[in-house]
């Protein structure tokens, strides 16, 4: 591979690639991110290889794997290029039919094709999908396009032209086009990233440092990670550019070791671009030099605070800092460092390359661009969503993610991670950016969306989440480390039939301490889930204190199970089923579940097709 | 560079770079904390020395001992607010830590009498509130021994590997910043114990009183170039030894 000297020899050689590669030219790929790669799609991409070899279609066909599409809950996902049609949970048993039918008769397999659950209708391309089309995909666009181990894929697509814009920009325009733009950090604090860069350019030093924050940590969250694993040059572009504005010589990206397929992408697309002559010395004959190191975290949540970050990466106990003085102004090793997360810096490329004007166009006042959520929980379409700043929660939830499954009535969502709020039906209609979540008593964090159902406890919910964050606070402040830990307790006894209206009262009181004095954004926002489902769901809390009763009937200590005499009809199946050996009764007779015995499990319930257990 | 502000309406002058609780207690202002020594960098533990702090159109409840000083700011020490949230992270603490006179009586003051709190799930050092004061103590000596394990509600105080240091100098300076006096330190014939060792000590040789013990004696000549004979003496012998020998030369 040979140098690329220069902005002109940089699209000389996209011109090289594209002709070696017409976007004419007929393409399969597979999607090999983290969710589809569980479904067995790497079997899958060998079973293509071998099976386009064989028909001698492999000259035809550029057979691809490529980063997450998104819509994992189908998975393994297989798009054609260049019509865009999808095929979803392909099994490699399936190659052969279609290479059968659709590569070589052109025809559609059926039953291949997503069909929506609600309406029976099939989708042949994947931009018609509800799940696709009301997304707005900037980020994530070449994530189903390219392969992400292939630099000459992400060049073809104009990859790296933003840097060479930028070079020939020089480092004050691209800042100020940056702070134009208004790019807000995606990590969770939504800190104006021009701003920032400002800060960091401005304080005089020998030295300073770029790091990306990878650090993702949040249960159920994996934007960071599809991005890193899809479209790591992007990042690294994005990261490039940065340096160059800031003046920075050395980048860190600080990412989870639990993210070994975004680790080993990442050192591919390093290594790649160092021997381009994109990264290391005299980066496109600018004269300009940065590289990247990789640091792999050990996957404390607290660390993707910034301050516990920069802890870490010096070797430190990662526990946060009271900050001022910030990171843009004393940072690692103490020199001026400017911390983005990978959103943040994924999105540079694209406002270096289209403009802050485009960028300024997509999303509201005080937000702008789009944002990327993983949207899990009791949604039909769970996955990955990028869509503009601004859209309505329910747009998110009803069209994107295709309602709650089972006929199930929605309950509440959760934005922004495990310190998010918990939002009601009637909150749907906010508006997803910044500051509207905020002032609702949630928040954007870094794009986390848990979606509930009915049969969701909201104490259940808030006792989950105080204890995932009891357990990452990093233990420095007696009001986040006792704080949280006193008020698990309190969530506890409520969910456990301890609780009275005092249990309530102090579980307020304390969560108002521990906002009102930790030291990081982890103990200030832990008692989101809390306040929030106070607010919201008080009446939840009240029916466990003073009635005793759950009304999602999850909490085991508040429900019991019973079988109803009329509908039982002894076929003795649950009797069979139960771990307890706790129901009894004759053939063809009524069953009774023995109280004492009974653990709760709900397997009889489960088993049984009369629906005769009840559960109170 | 010198920084003007005020506290409780009070001007008060600070150099730049400063915390605020160093700052209020040389002007004699009343700002009670547990995490806190002057000898040592903050870092914020306790959230006791609570204060509400307005700049630039700006107003905080933040702790005082690490927050650095602002040119204009206004400082309040004792808010509603602030003896509010005093009061419940004592309370927080108390359950850590009933055993401690200090931190009774602390909390007494802000009205609490007792916790609502049981004891803590997991705590190996009875009364320890995990203030670091003993393991930056320690760090500060170059000694390194002691070091924080764990973290959240698993979070303590302990040595590496969970074995006798060999660090350790047995100086219990970690003993005596310990706000709750949780370590356990004994001094006796055979040595002086603390963290799990019995670290011989050197006697006085005049009166026979410990000076200090065998390793922080090595430790010291070692890093000195001190003559092995320099901490024969106690303080106050090796005192009236030289008055002696500056009496006789001078008579």
């Amino acid at each position: 591979m040979a140098r690329i000297g220069n902005a002109k020899q940089l699209a000389e050689y996209r011109k090289q690639v594209k002709a070696s590669k017409p976007e004419s030219r007929k393409a399969i790929a597979v999607c090999a991110g983290t969710g589809c790669k569980a479904f067995g799609s790497f079997e899958l991409f060998e079973a293509f290889r071998e099976a386009l070899a064989r028909h001698e279609l492999d000259r035809q066909w550029d057979l691809r794997a490529t980063g997450c599409h998104g819509f994992c809950e189908r998975g393994p996902l297989v798009l054609f290029f260049p019509d865009g049609m999808l095929y979803q949970r392909v099994k490699s048993s399936d190659v052969d039919e279609i290479v059968q039918t659709t590569l070589k008769q052109g025809k559609v397999v059926d039953r291949l094709l997503y069909t929506d659950p609600q309406s029976g209708d099939a989708y042949i391309k994947e931009r018609d999908i509800p799940f696709y089309k009301h997304q707005r995909r900037l980020v994530l666009e070449q994530n189903g396009q390219i392969d992400p181990c292939s630099i000459d894929d992400y060049i073809a697509l104009g990859g790296y032209s933003a840097l060479a814009k930028a070079l020939a920009m020089g480092p004050h325009r691209v800042l100020d086009e940056v702070e134009r733009a208004h790019l807000r950090g995606r990590g969770g604090a939504g800190f104006p990233a021009g701003r920032k860069w400002k800060t960091c350019r401005g304080t005089e030093s020998d030295k300073r440092y770029i790091i990306c924050n990878a650090d993702e940590g949040d249960p159920g969250a994996f934007m960071d990670r599809s991005v890193l694993e899809g479209n790591p040059h992007s990042v690294l572009e994005g990261m490039i550019i940065g340096a160059f504005a800031i003046g920075a010589d050395e980048g860190w990206v600080y990412v989870r070791q639990e993210y070994p397929l975004a680790i080993e992408r990442l050192e591919l697309a390093l290594e790649a671009a160092r021997a381009k002559g994109l990264l290391g010395e005299d980066i496109l004959g600018s004269g300009f030099a940065f590289d990247v190191h990789i640091n792999r975290g050990g996957g404390a949540f607290v660390c993707g605070e910034e301050s516990a970050l920069i802890a870490s990466l010096e070797g430190r106990r990662g526990v946060p800092r009271r900050r001022p003085p910030y990171p843009a102004v004393a940072g690692l090793h103490g020199k001026p460092t400017n911390i983005n997360n990978v959103e943040t810096w994924a999105n540079v490329p694209l406002i270096v390359g289209k403009g802050a004007d485009w960028f300024r166009s997509i999303g509201t006042e005080g937000s702008k661009g789009t944002k990327i959520f993983s949207l899990v929980g009791k949604v039909n379409n769970t996955g990955l969503v990028e869509v503009p700043m601004g859209m309505p929660l329910r747009q998110i939830v009803e069209d994107i993610g295709g309602g709650i499954p089972g006929g199930k009535r929605f309950k509440a969502v959760q934005t922004g991670g495990p310190s998010g709020g918990c939002l009601p039906a009637d909150k749907l209609d906010v508006a997803v950016d910044f500051d509207s979540l905020t002032a609702e008593g949630s928040m954007m964090g870094s794009g986390g969306m848990i979606v509930m159902d009915e049969d969701t406890c909201m104490v259940d919910v808030a006792r989950y989440f105080v204890g995932f964050l009891k357990f990452e606070s990093c233990g420095n402040c007696t009001s986040c480390r006792d704080g949280l830990e006193r008020m698990h307790e309190l969530l506890t006894d409520i969910t456990e039939g301890r609780g009275t209206d005092e249990t309530i009262a102090l579980l307020e009181d304390l969560a108002a301490t521990v906002k009102a004095t930790s030291l990081c954004a982890l103990g200030t926002t832990a008692v989101n889930p809390v306040q929030s489902t106070l607010k919201y769901f008080r009446d939840e809390y009240e029916a466990h204190v003073r009635d005793k009763r759950c009304p999602a009937r999850v909490c085991k200590a508040l429900i019991s199970y019973t079988i109803d005499n009329d509908a039982c009809t002894g076929c003795t199946l649950c009797a069979k089923r139960c771990p307890q050996d706790a129901i009894s009764g004759q053939k063809k007779g009524p069953h009774t579940i023995d109280q004492d015995k009974c653990i709760k499990c709900g397997i009889c319930r489960d088993v049984c097709t009369y629906d005769a257990v009840r559960v109170e | 560079m010198e920084r003007r502000f005020k506290i409780n309406d009070i001007d008060v002058k600070a150099r730049a770079g400063e915390h605020l609780l160093d700052v209020a207690r040389r002007y004699g202002f009343e700002i009670p904390s547990l995490c806190h020594h002057e000898a040592l960098p903050p870092i914020g533990a306790c959230r006791i020395c609570l204060v509400e702090v307005a700049w630039g159109g700006r107003r905080e409840l933040c702790t005082s001992c690490n927050f650095e000083v602002i040119e204009g700011m206004q400082v309040t020490t004792d808010t509603p607010a602030v003896q509010h949230h005093r009061a419940m992270n004592l309370e927080l603490l108390l359950a850590r830590a009933p055993g401690s006179a200090r931190l009774r009586e602390l909390a007494a003051q802000y009205g609490v009498r007792r916790t609502r709190f049981g004891p803590p799930a997991t705590s190996p050092l009875p009364n320890c509130i995990l203030c670091e004061l003993c393991v930056r103590a320690c760090e500060q000596l170059g000694n390194h021994a002691l070091t924080m394990v764990g973290r959240g509600d698993k979070k303590r105080i302990g040595l590496a590997f969970n074995s006798p240091s060999e660090q350790c100098t047995g100086c219990a300076s970690c003993a005596s910043v310990c706000p709750t006096e949780c370590i356990p330190v004994k001094d006796t014939a055979a040595g002086r114990t603390i963290w799990g060792q019995t670290h011989p000590l050197v006697l006085c040789k005049v009166c026979g009183a410990p000076v200090m013990t065998e390793r922080q004696r090595a430790k010291a000549i070692a890093k000195k170039g001190l003559p092995e004979e320099y901490y024969d003496f106690c303080e106050s012998c090796k005192q009236s030894t030289a008055s002696k020998r500056f009496a006789s030369i001078v008579w």
